[in-house]
């Protein structure tokens, strides 16, 4: 069993690699969908058996919103602000995946003390603050405003991890909190990128700040 | 003979034998994917061959290093395959720290194929020389980080024993860090054996040539000592790749090293696929590929290390 909650979180690790290492907005999303699947599985694998059935259910609506709703309302955003890919990042996409690279052993530095306390296995934690890390990379490394909503679903993507493991005790209250803080905060970007888009011709958050009448 | 001598000397035969198969291997299976029939399957060694019965031609420019190039580079090659392990069945040649040994033969081969290529004076051998050793440097980087990975997870220092120990019973919690470097090392055997996405053997245009730009002016005796030696680099990434993907191991020497043989020979078939599936990729991108490769082998790293 620890052995597939380690295959999805190295999915979910691998996920993150290409979210950093990509520059068209179709793979990104497509990339959220995967992070998706190994999220709500790796809560279904954590579980404590006999698994309850309010469990279940928090997995499947993790997986309807992430992995259903909110790629449709950055896709739909895509094909009407008409951006395809991120023309110029701040940071190249080889350095970001470097970086990537240091930023996972630091996630993993960080975790190394608190190795026994977590039960599970033990790259939970470093593989949550890595998707968190590289959400916060996707924000302030590209000047793409689709990006960096997708980064800012990807850093939630991670923050729902920690709860994962926390998932036994923590209320199920929080998670369907956090859910749908993700959901409102994602269906209101969507709809802003496409007023920027339409207002300004591009959604090029650099050029924001030169706004005009 | 020696029992435990018996494993390795079948291995080595087998490379020597069956290796020029696998390109035959690989050209079936393109040729099935375009709808072709394709050529034989023994094509490579008829190549081989006929190349053997032929004489040899040398420019007036060039020197005792253009000679030297593809008969230091076939042996080099057969050194390193004393090295590598078969499956779980130890080498001929292992002691501590081998795989060492071996990337740096590897290098030393490289190095004088490159060299032949530079004494010729062309141009465009030049420029492929230049593109093999760039990104020969990336694919090195790849294949030590692997290795490492392996080392480090089985707590084994060389080639035969972190085999011998890789897929043992009960050996299940690094499983998916060897995964990985599977993984990136199927990247590592596509750059060094100059296969597509990173190079096209069958491209005609020296523009666009890598590793076959290098070897336009030998001919002869020369040509077949230098595609018998990548057909054996060819085995040897194949069967140190099937040795990690493979989880399987028997105990029995014949039953696994028919595995191990078999899983090479399906890598070949993969390789084919790949090669039937994409297309070349833009030389910049190449270094990107690579630096996917490290940096998911870096991330095994780090899980075996935890």
């Amino acid at each position: 069993m620890t052995t597939w909650i380690d295959i999805f979180l190295l999915a979910l690790v691998l996920t993150d690699f290409r979210l950093l290492a990509s520059s068209r907005l179709g793979a990104i999303i497509q990339t959220t969908v995967f992070q998706a699947v190994s999220l709500s599985a790796c809560m279904l694998l954590m579980a404590v058996r006999p698994i309850s059935i309010y469990i279940i259910a928090l997995s499947i609506v993790t997986f309807t919103v992430k992995g259903i709703i909110l790629p449709w309302l950055l896709r739909r955003a895509m094909r009407e602000a008409d951006v395809q890919r991120e023309v110029r990042p701040i940071i190249g996409y080889s350095a970001s995946v470097l970086i990537g690279v240091v930023l996972l052993g630091l996630s993993f530095i960080i975790f190394m003390p608190m190795k026994e306390t977590v039960s599970g296995s033990a790259f939970l934690m470093p593989g949550a603050l890595f998707t968190t890390l590289t959400g916060l990379m996707m924000i302030i490394s590209r000047k793409n405003a689709l990006t960096q909503v997708a980064g800012y679903l990807v850093m939630e993507n991670g923050i729902y991890a920690f709860g994962v493991i926390l998932a036994v005790e923590e209320p199920l209250l929080i998670e369907m909190g956090v859910l749908l803080d993700v959901f409102v905060a994602v269906f209101v970007m969507g709809i802003t990128v496409y007023q920027i888009s339409r207002e300004f011709d591009h959604i090029d958050t650099d050029r924001l700040s030169e706004l005009k009448d | 003979m020696d029992m435990k001598l018996f494993g390795p000397v079948i291995h080595i035969l087998l490379a020597l034998v069956i290796s020029p198969l696998l390109m035959g291997i690989i050209n079936r299976t393109k040729a099935k994917f375009a709808g072709r029939k394709g050529q034989p399957l023994l094509q490579p060694y008829y190549d081989i061959i006929k190349l053997l019965r032929k004489g040899s031609v040398y420019s007036t420019t060039t020197t005792w290093v253009f000679r030297l190039g593809p008969v230091a580079g076939l042996s080099a090659m057969i050194i390193a395959i004393l090295i590598i392990p078969s499956g779980g069945i130890n080498s001929l040649l292992s002691f501590p720290c081998d795989f060492i040994l071996m990337a740096y033969i590897l290098g030393v081969a490289r190095f004088l194929t490159v060299t032949a290529a530079l004494d010729t004076g062309s141009p465009f051998e030049g420029m492929g020389a230049s593109r093999e050793m760039q990104f020969a440097i990336l694919a090195e980087v790849v294949m030590f980080m692997g290795v490492a990975v392996l080392a480090v997870g089985t707590g084994k220092i060389s080639l035969s024993s972190i085999y011998y120990t890789l897929w043992d019973s009960n050996f299940t919690n690094i499983a998916p860090a060897v995964f990985l470097v599977a993984l990136s090392f199927l990247i590592v055997l596509l750059t060094e054996n100059a296969r597509i996405p990173v190079d096209d053997p069958n491209t005609h245009l020296e523009l666009t040539m890598i590793h076959e730009v290098m070897v336009l002016d030998h001919g002869g005796v020369d040509l077949a000592l230098i595609q018998y030696g990548s057909c054996l680099k060819l085995w040897l990434f194949s069967s140190l790749l099937a040795g990690m993907a493979i989880p399987v191991r028997t105990g029995i020497m014949i039953v696994d090293m028919g595995i191990n043989t078999v899983g090479i020979l399906l890598i070949s078939v993969f390789v084919g696929i790949i090669e039937s599936g994409m297309a070349r990729l833009k030389l910049l991108h190449i270094p990107q590929m690579l630096l996917a490769a490290f940096s998911v082998t870096a991330a095994a790293f780090l899980w075996v290390l935890r």
